[in-house]
């Protein structure tokens, strides 16, 4: 008979996990030989029932041990204490954060009737090897312990049961009146507010007006609801725009009336496509697809809560933006990722105090996206990483999700009367201040502060809110939707009955555990949680779904008709506050941006003597390098509907420049969708205007490289940026933004949707500023796709689009050293070129296209023989001719032994002028293509060769000649067999 | 033609529609049952010719890969279950369906045991366990029908078939050398990981993906009417899905031969 038990669960054989000595002898542990995992379950009685020896062995053997390779050692705490001799490391969740293993033990135990047992876990490391305890404490928290969601002891650790506290109904007032400036920033730093002087100013003098002070549930719903993260302050501000010659002399100075209304919705009514069906007013934008369905994409970022936590915060950061699509009544069908990682080789000594090493920042966001989506059943198809040193403290992590509803399925209308209904997940203490954390900026000391703002997603109860929000939408049981995120449900419910007001009551929302105070269960932004409008009629067959779908539902009151929130917790009013307040009152800010222009040219450098060195440098480059270790651990196939993959070719491992979906319950007929990604910071530290214009192309090129239409693709943006109220980081930002404008109207193409995420900081330095464009583009026949890699030898090779000096920003220059250079701008009406390939793509001509991006020509013909296993003989004569000087720019670079002739070779291999693409065209088909693409840019390059190498020349000169095997093995950064040889 | 199949789906299943969608094509009436629908007694097992166990993560895989969905089995459907067994209708597992079915003793369920007793549960003597590279992993796969597979049902399939695997414990290992000579000796292996070519992958990483001992991707029940794979051939069942563009090797075969004859 027991009470409370440690069950331990080893593996017969642990061969050990080949990446920790790795990694241990990277935080300085050179001594660590060994290390056996081990699996603990604690299980307590609450009700004072005891457990039987018989049912113990029962639980083990059913649901704990597997018999073939675990054992089961089970442990009475209250008469015996585990082994405690060697070295050893128990980690454990803290109290409150999800713990899925645990409640699923307590839901099977009940299957075999074990009721009224709470259970908890814990792993615990063996480590073998001369190990000071100073050794363990940095293995702990270098290695096996994240210190925002764990803790660990070294020996045996105490069971960590959920937090138990008395029922807190403590409800404070907050006097404002007669409280300074200086005071009233004390108190919003103090209560973690983010408002700044001006924001709680008019706070003070609205409670001034109605002679009370705001209660705690009042203002932390004002800080919510007014957060940079809810709210895009700064894309909604009036910005005095100065700038500056590159020699510091002003230039012009401009008055932006909101950034947001000003580049990017303008861009999309000037666009004015007639398939975009909404565009920035919901949780996703939506474009028309066939008769029946509309596609909804959305991209977010989660890159504080990564930081801090890359597990969770990746996992939730997935969760975050599949629960938009679900707030769109749209089913998710994919998603989509681009990360931003430091150097994966830092040493730990250059590692700045209080932030995780980038490897274990990569592999815990990497395993948190898989995690999530792939426990969705939802398909990661496209994505990209990238690498600088300015990620370092602040990561970024854009996560993606596209959905599919039909035509006029989302309801966006609360009635009054109807029932604010919220589905999922309990509310914990988990996640508050979410929305006003990623509102300021991460410092050394963030992880201890804030580790509230992270949580661990539960995939399985959001998958229940999937499937029950979709019968629910077909059943017309609801009147509008949304998901509760950043702000919990303050944000979610304020935000559904702006137009109506609404009443609510707290008590009767689903709590985790006890002893929440009101406002904490207002703000929670516990995970996987949807809020409903729901007419009273329709809740027993909500109810009764909602049991199917084994989804948590709760009645927390309703929408009325005077335009006031009104928050109860147990009948008492807790937040009385008119919606024109909450929503409106929020006073614009002004602010200042300054932009230098850049020096045209700066220093000459010495120039690498081998070009083909130089390809080899780049394909083994991170940014460039094949991703295929991380995109394999995500399931890419699941729904069946993946057509173009993120690797191709007959060793299924080139590189793909962007996904073909045909979404399921969509066969009937040959349309699809498209999927692509542009993001280039290294360029965006050279010009953001430059990276703007240039992510665009890239998105949109790639979209139409795979076979969508260039007249039926929409935009994303997600800006990534610093603190917006420094002018110098502003600046940067509008000039990004003009170049969204600049960008989506040259190439026709609407944005529908978007997301800034700013202050992002470490210790005061920003991040370069990013920009990522997604592009969601119409495939209008699925058999008439293209992939990137050679097909066929014998075939021949075309570039379409023209070759600039474009150098500006360049891998070329970062790894040579080459400092300035003219940036990548627009190409010369760009959606002509993509018309007609796309018109060759859709009569089968084009056999294989690429796109040329980082590195250029050079490492887009690298990367179509890798994917073919073939080779290509090209002569780069022809596009020496034609790279065209750009107007009033001088030449940027000479080379120390001064070979003018030479340098254009360089720009002819790596340039990375926009709008060019690589084709592969059949001999016979070689006359066709070039009428059709008469008076565009196109010039022929070479031939596809049986024989595995890549040989570039000019005229006679051998620039690069390279095997495949060679490319091969620089690009995956692995000794590959030589099959490709032969 | 009516011959309704039942596609089991937990919470957590996510490959349902997709296996729906497999056995539409290949002539059956399939229809996605949830679990507490079966349970609730709103649909019975024996209202349908064949059970369908897709792939997903049943209950997060939280307790191991289908380890929660097994216990489901054996408390609540054990009857059911061996009545549907008995009558010799077909059952097929797919990832964390064949998980599943290994671990509540249904696979290869040579005993006739499989119960909620607490003194049968320590018979079982193979498992499905990490994949030995440490993580989940999504690749394409050949898969060659083991010819002395019980399930005789398999044997008009005379090509490869061409699928992914994307799973994180398809790793098939058993406890002893003696009870892998049984399991051939039974014919009780249905599928085998091998090279485009049809030879062994002989362990090969990546032709077998996860490491399973003798390349074992599939096994079958003495009776020859259960079977359970890792991998998804209801993610190839038109020649548009598949990745090097040829049009046979599909998955739709394995659906046509359970649902043809029947």
């Amino acid at each position: 008979m027991y009470r409370t038990l440690r069950i331990e669960i080893s593996p017969h054989e642990d061969g050990g996990d080949p990446r920790l000595a790795a990694a241990s002898q990277r935080l300085g542990v050179d001594t660590l030989r060994n290390c056996r995992k081990s699996q603990i379950y604690f299980l307590t009685s609450h009700s004072g029932e005891t457990f039987s020896t018989e049912r113990i062995d029962r639980l083990c053997a059913f649901l704990l041990a597997d018999p073939v390779t675990e054992t089961a050692l089970v442990i009475d705490l209250s008469r015996d204490e585990p082994a405690a001799d060697g070295h050893v490391i128990e980690v454990a969740l803290r109290p409150g954060v999800t713990d899925m293993a645990a409640r699923e033990l307590e839901r099977g135990a009940a299957e075999l009737g074990i009721r009224g047992i709470e259970a908890a876990t814990a792993t615990r490391y063996e480590l073998l090897g001369d190990l000071s305890t100073h050794d363990l404490h940095r293995l702990a928290q270098g290695l096996f312990c994240n210190d925002t969601i764990e803790q660990y002891s070294l020996g045996p650790i105490a069971p960590q049961f959920g937090s138990h506290s008395d029922a807190q109904n403590r409800v404070e007032q907050i006097p404002l009146s007669g409280l300074d400036e200086e005071a009233l920033l004390a108190c919003s730093q103090e209560r973690m507010l983010s408002l700044d002087a001006q924001e709680m100013k008019e706070i003070q003098s609205f409670y001034d007006e109605i002679s009370r002070a705001p209660t705690d549930v009042e203002l932390e719903t004002l800080a919510q609801t007014w957060s940079e993260h809810c709210v895009h302050k700064t894309f909604k501000s009036w910005i005095a725009f100065h700038q500056q010659t590159p020699d510091g002399r002003a230039k012009s100075v401009q008055e932006i009336r909101e950034l947001l209304r000003t580049y990017i919705q303008a861009a999309t009514e000037k666009v004015n496509r007639p398939w975009v069906r909404s565009a920035f007013v919901d949780n996703a934008g939506i474009i028309e697809f066939d008769d029946e369905f509309d596609l909804a994409f959305k991209v977010e970022t989660h890159n504080h809560p990564s930081a801090l936590e890359p597990f969770g915060g990746a996992n939730t950061g997935i969760g975050g933006v599949v629960r938009d699509i679900i707030g769109v009544s749209a089913r998710p069908i994919a998603c989509t990722d681009v990360l931003c990682f430091g150097p994966q080789d830092l040493p730990q000594a250059e590692l700045p105090p209080g932030i995780l090493h980038p490897a274990r920042v990569q592999e815990g966001v990497v395993a948190g996206i898989g995690d999530y989506g792939n426990k969705l059943g939802l398909p990661t198809v496209n994505g990209a990483v990238v690498y600088d040193d300015g990620y370092l403290g602040n990561p970024l992590v854009f996560c993606g999700a596209v959905g599919l509803l039909p035509k006029g399925a989302h309801p966006t209308e609360p009635q009054p009367g109807d029932r604010v209904v919220v589905l999922g997940g309990r509310t914990g203490r988990d996640g508050i201040h979410g929305a006003t954390f990623s509102s300021a900026e991460l410092t050394q000391s963030t992880h201890m502060e804030s580790g509230s703002a992270v949580q661990i997603g539960d995939p399985i109860t959001e998958k229940g809110l999937i499937e029950l929000v979709e019968a629910a939408r077909d059943e017309k049981l609801y009147t509008a939707i949304t998901d509760c995120g950043a702000g919990g449900l303050s944000s979610a419910v304020g935000e559904m009955g702006k137009a109506l007001g609404v009443d609510v009551e707290l008590q009767n929302v689903p709590l985790k555990y006890p002893g929440l105070t009101p406002w904490e269960i207002w703000l929670s932004e516990a995970q996987e949680r949807m809020v409903l409008a729901v007419p009273p009629a329709h809740l027993p067959r909500l109810q009764e779904l909602a049991d199917l779908w084994d989804v948590e539902m709760r009645n927390l009151g309703h929408f009325s008709d005077d335009g006031w929130l009104r928050v109860r917790y147990g009948r008492r009013a807790v937040a009385e506050l008119p919606m024109a307040f909450l929503h409106d009152g929020l006073p614009r800010p002004l602010r200042v941006a300054h932009y230098q222009e850049q020096q045209p040219t700066r220093s000459a450098a010495r120039m690498p003597s081998d070009p083909g060195h130089m390809l080899l440098r780049m394909l083994s480059y991170p940014s460039v390098a094949s991703k295929e270790q991380i995109v394999r651990t995500y399931d890419h196939e699941v729904r069946g509907g993946t057509l173009v993959r993120p690797f191709t070719g007959p060793q299924m491992d080139g590189p793909a420049d962007a996904a073909v979906l045909k979404p399921l319950g969509a066969w009937r007929h040959d349309q699809a969708i498209a999927l692509s990604v542009g993001i280039n910071p290294l360029l965006g530290k050279r010009d953001p205007y430059a990276m703007a214009v240039s992510a665009i192309d890239e998105a949109f090129r790639n979209a139409v490289a795979v076979g969508a239409d260039p007249d039926r693709i929409a935009l994303l943006d997600n800006f990534c940026w610093g603190n917006p109220t420094l002018p110098d980081r502003l600046g940067t930002l509008v000039r990004a933004c003009q170049g969204c404008f600049d960008g989506a109207i040259a190439y026709h193409a609407p944005f529908i949707s978007g997301k800034d995420s700013l202050y992002n900081e470490f210790d005061g330095q920003p991040i370069p500023g990013t920009l990522l464009i997604s592009a969601l583009g119409i495939v209008p026949d699925m058999r008439r796709t293209c992939t990137s890699h050679l097909k066929r030898s014998g075939n021949r090779l075309y570039l379409l689009g023209e070759t600039r000096y474009e150098l500006g920003g360049s891998l070329f220059n970062h790894l040579a050293g080459v400092d300035g250079g003219e940036p990548p701008l627009m190409p010369d009406e760009p959606l002509a070129r993509y018309r007609a390939l796309h018109a060759a793509i859709r009569t089968g001509l084009v056999q294989s296209c690429h796109d040329l991006s980082e590195g250029g020509l050079a490492v887009a013909l690298a990367e179509m023989c890798i994917g073919g296993r073939l080779g290509a003989a090209v002569d780069i004569a022809s596009i020496a001719q034609d790279v065209r000087l750009v107007e009033s720019s001088p030449f940027p670079v000479t080379t120390t032994d001064h070979r003018p002739l030479a340098t254009s070779h360089w720009f002819s291999l790596f340039s990375e002028s926009n709008g060019r693409l690589l084709l592969e065209v059949a001999p016979e088909d070689a006359d066709t293509l070039e009428e059709r693409f008469a008076g565009l840019p196109l010039t022929p390059l070479g031939v596809v060769m049986e024989t595995a190498q890549l040989v570039v020349k000019h005229s006679e000169q051998r620039l690069v000649d390279l095997s495949v095997t060679e490319l091969v093995s620089a690009w995956k950064g692995e000794i590959v067999n030589d099959a490709s040889r032969t | 033609m009516n011959f309704p199949i039942l596609i089991l789906h937990a919470s957590g299943t996510n490959r349902d529609a997709e296996a729906a969608r497999a056995c539409e094509l290949a002539g059956g009436a399939p229809q996605i049952v949830h679990i507490n629908q079966l349970r609730a007694g709103a649909y019975r097992l024996s209202d349908f010719e064949m059970l369908v166990l897709p792939g997903g993560f049943s209950y997060g895989d939280a307790l191991g890969a289908g380890v929660r969905q097994a216990l489901d089995l054996r408390v609540f459907f054990n009857d059911q279950l061996q009545e549907f067994n008995a009558s010799g209708k077909r059952v097929l597992g797919i990832c964390n369906g064949f998980q599943t079915l290994v671990k509540a003793g249904v696979l290869p369920g040579a005993r006739t045991d499989v119960g909620t007793g607490h003194t049968q549960h320590a018979t079982r003597n193979m498992t499905l366990t990490h994949n030995t590279s440490g993580h989940f992993e999504c690749r394409w796969v050949h898969l060659a029908v083991e010819p002395s597979a019980q399930a005789d049902f398999l044997a008009p399939i005379d090509d490869l078939i061409f699928c992914p695997v994307a799973h994180g414990e398809g790793n098939f290992q058993v406890t002893e050398s003696a009870t892998l000579s049984q399991l051939k000796q039974d014919g009780l292996i249905a599928f085998r990981y091998v090279d485009a070519n049809g030879a062994p992958a002989a362990g090969r990483y990546p032709l077998n993906p996860n490491g399973s001992v003798a390349d074992i991707a599939g096994i079958c029940n003495p009776a020859g009417n259960i079977i359970g794979l890792m991998p998804h051939p209801e993610d190839h069942i038109d020649p548009i899905q598949n990745p090097l563009g040829g049009k046979g090797r599909l998955g739709l075969a394995l659906f046509r031969a359970m649902i043809a004859g029947q």
